[in-house]
């Protein structure tokens, strides 16, 4: 999956994720929850998305051109919004107290979404769902907006995530892209031990996806299978990307946490030194 | 009354206001799972079938895609029997739909026991109670044609989620179709004790009406239509003028608008409420009329309801 990337986009790409990791850690100790290891392992996918892929325009966010992402809410949100403020759709200021459903309450139920984010996302499969129906959405109004959605595995053991593959592969799709995060986890511990999903690859591919298998870390093979899912013509794409728990930082790297436990003061501060924080702006 | 009323359809009633709206609102988008022709939703396929899309059996990731295809500013219909939708895609209806205050209306057929030929799984009496406790949800409940026409336009003008619960038999026309959101249409006017029904049951609380009202018994009967938002200063004015409520409903008197009539008199203004609907158990299907007979609903169950009321109102010995 190898493409064409020029070196200056990779290392910008590389600065910008460990910036975005080093705001998960600040978020998740001042939230005093959340461990950072699955938004590690999505981090350098997210950048992808969110700062090269994506047509978006942080001061136009109904922009109706635009395209989509979703991500479900449990699954690594202090990645999504670190990635959405360094992108500048939401200020700075905000990234310690953000809403966890990702919305603004600004009526008894009438929830304005946080700039950039699409929609508020459970996690039982709905993710697949609601980006079927944005694509059929969009499709329908023949605009160009392409349709990412970012799963976890514990999704792929959802039986409306199957439904929903099921109808997106029926209706040819292409403007559909379905990112696996392969990190090996779900909650509860190594998927392949509680319910395992493989061959998920063959899965994808006999539900109709195009299916591409990459390194989620490697920007060149991630911007090279997002080339491929536009270019794609005969329906939607589904990219199975191999990630690392933990991913940037040497003591969190496949190490899982069922408990989701925050870090202490002193990890915070190793990881941040690790992530090229200044030892003095570290230790706070 | 005039004579006894026609039975007509309310799923075809939907259909064929759904053909309507679609001329209407070019951008409408109807979801379906797999039963076009139970539900209604056969002829706006037919007429647009661009814009339907039948997803057969994935009724709960159904509630999922109608959601995302609303998002970006279009009006969204998803149809399927009312177990499917309030049962089985009740977490997709909560978060996918009313979590984002989505414009997804949903029309849910077969509510209640009267089912048709329908097995006995697919009778719901609990769906009003799941449906009215999500925030932000629009709970509709038509008790013949002319008001599920007039529900289906109405839902549309009014953003965000909405349950129409349809019953799958075919009811007599009771009113003309005068439906508004929040406003229970007054059938019946009277000050001895008010009837509140709705759905199939509005057609028997009229008969008990008027054969009360043969004897000197001036019975108020509202149509309740609109469960949420429903009409509170309607309800009271009913407890203050006529003193006494009964609630007749084809669904669980555990959770249903019985629950919602006692609950919002004995907080603003006591009075003796009854309620008639199906018992803490699992509802039958079979011959349209028989299980609202079997289960409690018949109109002599009704009538000795009423009875008991006019009883302590001091109207009857």
């Amino acid at each position: 999956m190898e493409h064409d990337v020029p070196e200056e986009l990779v290392g910008s790409l590389e600065a910008t994720a460990r910036e975005i990791r080093r705001d998960v850690i600040r978020m998740t100790c001042a939230a005093g929850s959340g461990h950072p290891g699955t938004s590690f392992s999505v981090t350098d996918l997210l950048t992808a998305l969110v700062f090269h892929e994506l047509r978006v325009d942080p001061t136009r966010p109904g922009w109706p051109d635009r395209d989509r992402l979703v991500l479900s809410k449990e699954h690594a949100a202090p990645a999504l919004y670190a990635a959405l403020v360094h992108r500048g759709f939401l200020p700075r200021e905000e990234l310690l107290s953000l809403p966890r459903s990702g919305r603004r309450r600004s009526g008894p139920v009438d929830r304005a979404p946080l700039p950039g984010l699409e929609a508020s996302i459970g996690g039982s499969g709905e993710a697949t769902g609601m980006a079927v129906g944005m694509a059929l959405d969009a499709r329908l109004d023949r605009r160009p907006s392409c349709v990412f959605a970012v799963l976890s595995e514990a999704e792929c053991q959802a039986g409306a995530t199957w439904e929903a593959l099921l109808a997106g592969g029926h209706h040819q799709l292409r403007n559909l892209v379905v990112v696996l995060n392969r990190n090996g986890y779900e909650p509860d511990g190594p998927t392949e031990a509680i319910v395992g999903i493989e061959p998920v690859a063959e899965k994808f591919r006999a539900f109709r996806f195009h299916t591409l298998e990459i390194d989620g870390h490697d920007f060149r093979e991630i911007l090279g299978a997002f080339a491929s899912a536009r270019a794609t013509t005969g329906g939607p794409t589904a990219i199975v990307a191999s990630t690392v728990t933990g991913k940037g930082v040497s003591f969190l790297e496949n190490v899982h946490d069922p408990q989701a436990r925050a870090l202490s003061k002193a990890e915070a501060e190793r990881a941040l030194i690790e992530l090229g924080v200044p030892p003095a702006e570290a230790v706070r | 009354m005039t004579g006894p009323a026609k039975n007509e359809s309310l799923c075809d009633a939907y259909g064929r206001a759904l053909v309507e709206q679609g001329e209407r609102d070019p951008r409408l988008v109807v979801f379906e799972a797999g039963r076009s022709g139970p539900t209604g939703t056969r002829s706006f396929g037919e007429r647009f079938p661009d814009r339907f899309f039948d997803v057969g059996a994935m009724d709960a990731s159904m509630m999922s895609m109608a959601a995302g295809a609303s998002l970006g500013g279009r009006t969204v219909y998803a149809s399927t029997t009312a177990v499917l939708a309030a049962g089985h895609a009740y977490l997709y209806v909560r978060e996918s739909i009313c979590s984002n205050h989505a414009n997804v209306k949903i029309v849910a057929t077969h509510g209640g026991l009267l089912a048709g030929s329908d097995r006995r799984t697919h009778a719901m009496v609990e769906d009003i109670g799941l449906m009215r406790g999500l925030p932000g949800m629009t709970v509709v409940v038509p008790a013949d044609a002319p008001t599920t026409r007039a529900a289906t336009f109405a839902v549309a003008e009014r953003a965000g989620p909405a349950y129409v619960r349809l019953s799958s038999a075919d009811l007599p026309v009771v009113s003309e179709g005068a439906f508004a959101i929040g406003h229970a249409a007054e059938l019946r006017s009277g000050t001895d004790l008010t009837i509140v029904a709705l759905g199939a049951l509005v057609g028997r609380a009229l008969a008990v009406a008027d054969d009360l009202a043969r004897v000197g018994l001036s019975v108020r009967v509202l149509d309740f239509a609109s469960v949420k938002p429903f009409d509170e200063p309607a309800l009271l004015r009913a407890a203050r003028d006529t003193g006494a409520i009964l609630v007749l409903e084809e669904h669980s008197v555990l959770t249903g608008v019985g629950a919602l009539v006692a609950s919002t008199t004995s907080e603003n203004y006591p009075v003796p409420v009854r309620r008639v609907g199906v018992p803490d158990v699992f509802g039958e299907s079979g011959e349209p009329g028989a299980p609202l007979d079997r289960d409690g609903m018949s109109e002599e169950r009704i009538r000795d309801e009423a009875w008991e009321l006019l009883k302590i109102r001091g109207k009857v010995l």
